[in-house]
């Protein structure tokens, strides 16, 4: 009974006796969830476009940090080194798709999977051969990022916060924003829907797949790059966010494989529910069930709705 | 002109229905078997058999496991890091409970409880498969790595959080624990992977492998034939977590001799995906040749270049190790995307047809 009141009661007090923790517990929970977003947001793009489940793209955001961070460090300006990545990303959808995609084409999905796998391994080696493997500080101040936190009073109490993070909650609203509208309005967009419809009547209509590929792994470059920045000014760039990069799966099931707003809802509702969760029950549980929690409430998820929020039903999937 | 099965002439149905119907494949598997069983014992070094020869043959264990879920049924899963630790703890909780038990019933028990949690871990994939079945085993992978560090239970709630092997006896030799030699656990870890090996084998080739690949090549079709999804992928679930389980306590009892929760975490996971993926999916020989190139292949690149005078640090090594590996499983995919079990098959038909090209 006491088991019961704990778990089904008890949170609910604890949330409304002091109002200032649970929104600053909400807050939090938004922000990892935009980080979350980002990351899905990379899988989606490279989903659509090429129906390749993109395991590297964890380590992509990391391996865009790094080179960064790696460039600045050795004396370059921060915002020539910005330009620097950006084109660094660019040469790596160039080689990816040169040496990996094409001679895969055709192959089953999970051939191509396995082979982001092996990127996967190949960036974490080179980005530790050339950059070392210690964690690295963001260079959010030289890039003009704020600092600091705001308090606000809220319910009798403070709530924090961080400068970062609002900031991270922009540019990414901007950047999902434009990346809409590249979509949407654009010639290169409707190319890239088309391509997402059907390789085949793509091709038949003179779309080049090849410039494709290449123009949406560098956007899911530059995502990752943006994801690099926000996550790194929050803590520190390493190849920790790896596993981070693992959250980003249940998000995906949440949001469905082939949706924008999908991956952003998704993210949001595991980064809220992962921090609710932690703070609330975790301690019933002995604490860090955040690490598992987000994978329980895919797979619960899962069984009710497989094709996820927003994505299009597909009998593969059940 | 040595590989070549003219004259060899079958005069009933049990002889062609042999796995190996050609004689010097046997041959083959009878050298093996004597270099495995006779001639390493006898010559190998205590490094050759301690750092070589144990891993390898208990990632082979294992990357067989995963193999018949993921090469033979087809459903792919993440969580075979997990599935191992379960059945080390396992092991190392029966074991502490009853010491004086003969420790090799254990680790075979082990991989009961490891089936167990396989099977429960296994129950989505009725409804869900691919992508979304391999995230629902990263559910299993995280759950279980949490329960490993957080519930003192599993480490008998003692101070460091790892487990420590003790030193248990079978038939009153000693096989695990400091006091055992290399030869004995090297014996112990054969002894368990031929005998599975040739479970497996015989397995895949019966009716129950015939089922697996069944489903793993057209789900619907193989239901309109009469069978049962759940129970097939099921199955499959509890016999690779059993192989995965038995893998798992091999490997910290008669390898590492100790572990800490950190050893089974995603990293394993991918780790024996691999091996499956380079050795080829669906080929018990490729399981083998997959364990041997992703693990031995590190062990050499640290060792040959010191020995040719090349110098390099061991994190360099480090680095350059996670490149090959990465770099290999994109050539390997995009050379031949059924693996070394496939090449090794094209080597064999180009044997038997030398000197002709056809």
């Amino acid at each position: 009974m006491h088991l019961l009141y704990l778990i089904f009661i008890d949170p609910f007090v604890q949330m409304a006796s002091a109002p200032d923790l649970l929104v600053q517990t909400l807050w939090d929970g938004l922000v990892a969830g935009v980080l979350y977003s980002l990351i899905a947001l990379g899988f989606v793009l490279i989903f659509k476009a090429s129906g390749v489940f993109n395991f590297a793209q964890g380590i992509m955001v990391v391996f865009a940090a790094l080179t960064l961070v790696g460039l600045h460090e050795h004396g370059i300006p921060a915002y020539l080194a910005l330009a620097m990545t950006i084109a660094v990303m660019f040469g790596l959808a160039v080689v990816v798709e040169r040496v990996m995609l094409r001679p895969l084409v055709n192959q089953p999905d999970i051939i191509l999977f396995m082979a982001t796998f092996g990127l996967t391994y190949f960036l974490i080696g080179l980005g530790e051969l050339v950059f070392g493997g210690e964690p690295k500080v963001m260079i959010a101040r030289q890039l003009g990022l704020p600092r600091g936190a705001i308090d606000i009073k809220f319910a009798g109490g403070f709530v924090s916060l961080q400068k970062i993070d609002i900031a991270a909650a922009i540019i990414s609203s901007l950047m999902v924003a434009a990346l809409a509208l590249f979509f949407q309005k654009t010639r290169i967009g409707r190319a890239l829907r088309a391509v997402a419809d059907s390789h085949k009547a793509a091709l038949s209509v003179g779309i080049s797949l090849e410039q494709i590929w290449v123009i949406v792994w560098f956007a899911a470059g530059l995502v990752a790059l943006t994801t690099g920045i926000m996550w790194g000014a929050r803590s520190e760039v390493s190849f920790a966010l790896e596993i981070i990069a693992l959250k980003a799966l249940p998000v995906l099931i949440l949001g469905g494989f082939t949706s924008i707003p999908g991956a952003i809802v998704g993210g949001v509702i595991i980064g809220v529910g992962e921090k609710i969760g932690e703070f609330y029950w975790g301690p019933l549980l002995g604490s860090g069930i955040e690490s598992w929690l987000a994978y329980v409430i895919a797979l619960l998820f899962l069984l009710v709705r497989p094709q996820g929020l927003f994505g299009e039903k597909l009998i593969e999937r059940i | 002109m040595l590989y070549r099965e003219a004259g060899q002439f079958k005069t009933n149905y049990a002889a062609d229905m042999a796995i190996m119907p050609i004689l010097q494949d046997r041959v083959g598997l009878g050298v093996i078997l004597f270099i495995a069983a006779v001639l390493i014992p006898w010559l190998g070094s205590s490094f050759l058999i301690q750092a070589v020869m144990i891993p390898f043959l208990i990632f082979s264990l294992a990357t067989i496991g995963l193999n018949l879920l993921t090469g033979y049924t087809g459903l792919l899963s993440l969580g075979t890091g997990a599935f191992m630790g379960v059945g080390a703890y396992a092991c190392y909780k029966l074991t502490t409970y009853f010491p004086g038990v003969n420790i090799l019933i254990w680790v075979l028990a082990s991989g009961f409880f490891s089936a167990i949690v396989g099977v429960f871990f296994g129950l989505p994939s009725l409804r869900i498969k691919g992508f979304y079945l391999a995230v629902a085993t990263l559910a299993a992978q995280f759950f279980l790595s949490w329960c490993f560090i957080r519930l003192p239970w599993f480490y008998n709630y003692n101070g460091s959080g790892a487990i420590e092997v003790p030193t248990r006896y079978a038939f009153g030799v000693a096989v695990t624990g400091a006091t055992a030699t290399d030869t004995t656990r090297y014996f112990v870890v054969l002894g368990f992977v031929v005998a599975m090996t040739w479970l497996a084998s015989n397995l895949v080739h019966g009716r129950i492998g015939r089922m697996w690949m069944a489903v793993r090549d057209m789900d619907l079709a193989a239901e309109l034939i009469g069978i049962r999804l759940l129970r097939t992928k099921l199955l499959a679930f509890a016999i690779s977590s059993f192989y995965c389980g038995v893998a798992g306590a091999l490997l910290v009892f008669l390898w590492y001799g100790g572990a800490e929760p950190a050893v089974f975490d995603v990293n394993l996971s991918f780790f024996i995906l691999f091996m499956v993926i380079i050795g080829g999916l669906g080929s018990i020989t490729g399981s083998y040749f997959g364990a041997a190139l992703i693990f031995i292949m590190p062990i050499l690149l640290r060792y040959i270049p010191p020995k040719l005078g090349i110098p390099v640090y061991p994190a360099t090594v480090d680095h350059i190790q996670y490149m090959i590996i990465g770099a290999l499983i994109i050539f390997f995919l995009i050379v031949e995307p059924n693996g070394l079990a496939r090449l090794w098959q094209i080597a064999k038909q180009k044997l038997r047809v030398w000197p002709f090209p056809y």
